[in-house]
């Protein structure tokens, strides 16, 4: 179907189910119950899982397939957030044109850094990158936001004011992003007994980007180009040697990459119209980083689950403090309550980065494929446990 | 007139002279064997052909062009193609994949943005990769890792990867060092076969004086970096120049 074999069709379906019932899944405990800070079915979240499940897919079509790890593609993401803002400010609040112009932009200035970075490998590429990355933030945060030329309002962050051109708005419309009126905030909340969804507009317009980008990723990976990509990855010396100019290959990955990012930080400034430059920064191009290779580098899903686990980690056990541990623990006798609430204490709140850099090391040794390799080991154990349990059914008993 | 004209070419390493004005005249549809002892430059001279290394000195013509100032992939798309000292596969890559990939460089040539085809449905290439495996006899093994074969197996994988574009000149370095016996005389049959089969020219560096007896039309014996003799395998055998430049390195 749609051009894709067997097994890809199959997951496509998978994750478009998921994608679009998450506000179900997402949200399996009842509103009013201890367990409902578990819950992430809330928009602003679930917005999260897409766009960064975008980013990171994009992330992998450079580094999952060509190998070269770059550190500083969290610098298309702002591009991508200030494009948009800005044709938010100038011209409509419609989120499409923002949408499309952050994806040009991204992808140009993905050209450009791409065709410089490209002249090394390994370990020099990835500095460059960084240095790269580091100069944007640099100019966003500073260089580009004097009286004169204020392209990115240092450090408030690029916003609309409502002295702003906006040529195309008019009052009929929201004014908050929107497509063709319907506005990115607007949430329908659905009850059922102590139930609550909320089905949100912003997050079903990133659920339907994500399957279109994931889609494509898909294609990208079963084309003869993708084949490509991992031959660079594998072995450059033959690449050359059989005719292949590994350049414009890796520079292709590079800029559409890039553009997957554009496409994230655009999104990003759709659900909410406003771009800093702290999106730019090093922290949030490792994050990246940290997300494909959780969820298993150069494997088409991972960097979906990655990007899940870790903004579900970053949203939920950030928001566990001691009053919620004590709650958890009281049936114990008091003395022990407190030591228990002491020894969890470090791994929750501020410290989910704590729990996270655990995760993230135990995955690395045990499980270099990432969660995806978890996944597949566990299909494989479960298959092996079922086929054992036949064979003692079929034979006689001793 | 050969089809690959060596003229003068001298190449240094620091003040180690690798090559030293080394001419040679590759003729068109013969195997040409390259031996000398280790160290006598043959492995830089291959590398001088396809633009790995450039000479200091010297011209490199292939079919009456210049591949001088060449990158690799372009004197490759000239229709020169390299079989390396250790094998050079696609290690991640099924077999399968490592046959597609020198048949997409022949047809697309250097580099062509197919991100949205389907590898699956190219069913000429696909025909064209499964009928060379089958000439390689690995069919059987199409859907292993490259890297998990034998290095035997590689070998003659990266043979058929360079026959698969087609070549007008096949260079080959010591494709049967660290081989065993049986693996070395079928890669003689299938060297044998593709000289019969084709319109190849084989330039083939080798130590094993059986390959190169069982294969040459004609030798060039080089000794550092320089060529001592060029001439018809029979007349190779007896000279004592020859004895001499091997015995003197290798006793
Ligand atoms: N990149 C290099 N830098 C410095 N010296 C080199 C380089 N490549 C080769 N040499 C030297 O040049 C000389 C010729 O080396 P080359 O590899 O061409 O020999 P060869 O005839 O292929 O030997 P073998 O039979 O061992 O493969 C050797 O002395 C080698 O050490
Ligand atoms: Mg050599």
């Amino acid at each position: 179907m749609l051009g894709l074999g067997k097994k890809d069709t199959t997951l496509l379906i998978v994750v478009a189910v998921l994608t679009l019932c998450a506000p179900f899944i997402l949200n399996p405990f009842p509103a009013g119950s201890a367990m409902a800070q578990f819950n992430a079915g809330y928009p602003d979240l679930m917005q999260r899982f897409v766009i960064f499940g975008i980013f990171a897919v994009g992330f992998n079509i450079l580094f999952g397939l060509t190998g070269y790890l770059s550190f500083g593609h969290a610098a298309f993401l702002g591009v991508g957030s200030y494009s948009a803002v800005w044709i938010f400010k100038l011209f409509t609040y419609n989120v499409l044109p923002a949408i499309a112009l952050s994806v040009v932009v991204a992808g140009l200035f993905s050209l450009l850094i791409g065709f410089v970075s490209l002249r090394r490998s390994g370990i020099y590429f990835s500095i460059l990158t960084l240095a790269f990355a580091q100069m944007s933030f640099a100019l966003a945060y500073s260089v580009l936001s004097n009286p004169k030329f204020n392209l990115t309002n240092g450090e408030t962050g690029l916003q609309v004011y409502t002295d702003d051109p906006q040529w195309f708005h008019s009052d009929r419309l929201p004014d908050l992003p929107h497509l063709f009126g319907l506005s990115m905030r607007a949430t329908h909340t659905m009850h059922m007994g102590d139930w609550s969804f909320s089905f949100n507009t912003g997050y079903y317009l990133c659920a339907v980007v994500m399957l279109l980008v994931f889609y494509l990723a898909i294609r990208i990976f079963r084309s003869p180009f993708g084949m490509m990509l991992r031959a660079v990855k594998s072995n450059q010396q033959r690449m050359n040697y059989t005719g292949l100019n590994t350049r414009p290959y890796t520079l292709a990955a590079f800029v559409i990459s890039g553009m997957y990012a554009g496409l994230a930080g655009g999104l990003m400034a759709a659900m909410d119209p406003l771009a800093g430059a702290e999106r730019m920064q090093w922290t949030a191009s490792g994050e990246v980083v940290l997300m494909t290779i959780l969820g298993g580098t150069g494997t088409l899903i991972g960097p979906v689950l990655g990007a899940g686990f870790i903004k579900y980690f970053e949203n939920i056990f950030s928001k566990i403090n001691d009053t919620v541990l004590h709650g958890w623990f009281g049936f114990l006798p008091d003395g022990l309550e407190d030591v228990m609430v002491f020894i969890v204490h470090p791994f929750i709140g501020k410290g989910w980065h704590l729990t996270l850099g655990l995760l993230f090391m135990l995955v690395v040794i045990f499980l270099p494929g990432g969660l995806v390799e978890g996944g597949q080991r566990l299909a494989r154990w479960i298959r092996g446990r079922r086929a054992e349990d036949s064979r003692r059914k079929t034979e006689p008993a001793e | 007139m050969g089809i690959l004209e060596v003229k003068n070419v001298s190449k240094n390493f620091g003040g180690l002279k690798a090559l030293n004005n080394v001419t040679l005249d590759v003729r068109e549809n013969t195997v040409h064997a390259i031996i000398g002892p280790n160290g006598a430059g043959k492995s830089t001279l291959l590398n001088c052909l396809v633009g790995k290394l450039i000479p200091d000195t010297g011209s490199v013509m292939f079919d009456g062009q210049s591949v001088l100032g060449r990158k690799p992939f372009e004197i490759n798309q000239m229709g020169i193609s390299r079989v390396f000292q250790t094998p050079e596969i696609f290690g991640d890559l099924t077999v399968m994949e490592n046959m597609l990939i020198p048949i997409f460089a022949r047809r697309d040539g250097a580099f062509r943005m197919h991100a949205i085809e389907s590898v699956a449905h190219e069913s000429a290439v696909l025909e064209q990769a499964e009928k060379m495996l089958i000439d390689m006899k690995m069919i059987d093994k199409r859907h292993m890792h490259a890297a998990s074969m034998s290095r035997g197996d590689k070998r003659r994988l990266e043979i058929g990867m360079c026959l698969s574009q087609e070549p007008r000149l096949l260079l080959l370095d010591e494709p049967t060092a660290g081989m065993a016996r049986a693996d070395t005389n079928n890669t003689i049959d299938l060297l044998k076969q593709i000289k019969a089969e084709r319109d190849i020219t084989i330039a083939i560096i080798e130590h094993d004086m059986h390959v190169v007896f069982s294969l040459a039309d004609r030798i060039t014996v080089l000794a550092q970096g320089t060529p001592l003799v060029e001439d018809e395998p029979q007349n190779i055998r007896g000279n004592p120049k020859v004895r001499e430049a091997y015995l003197g390195e290798t006793a």
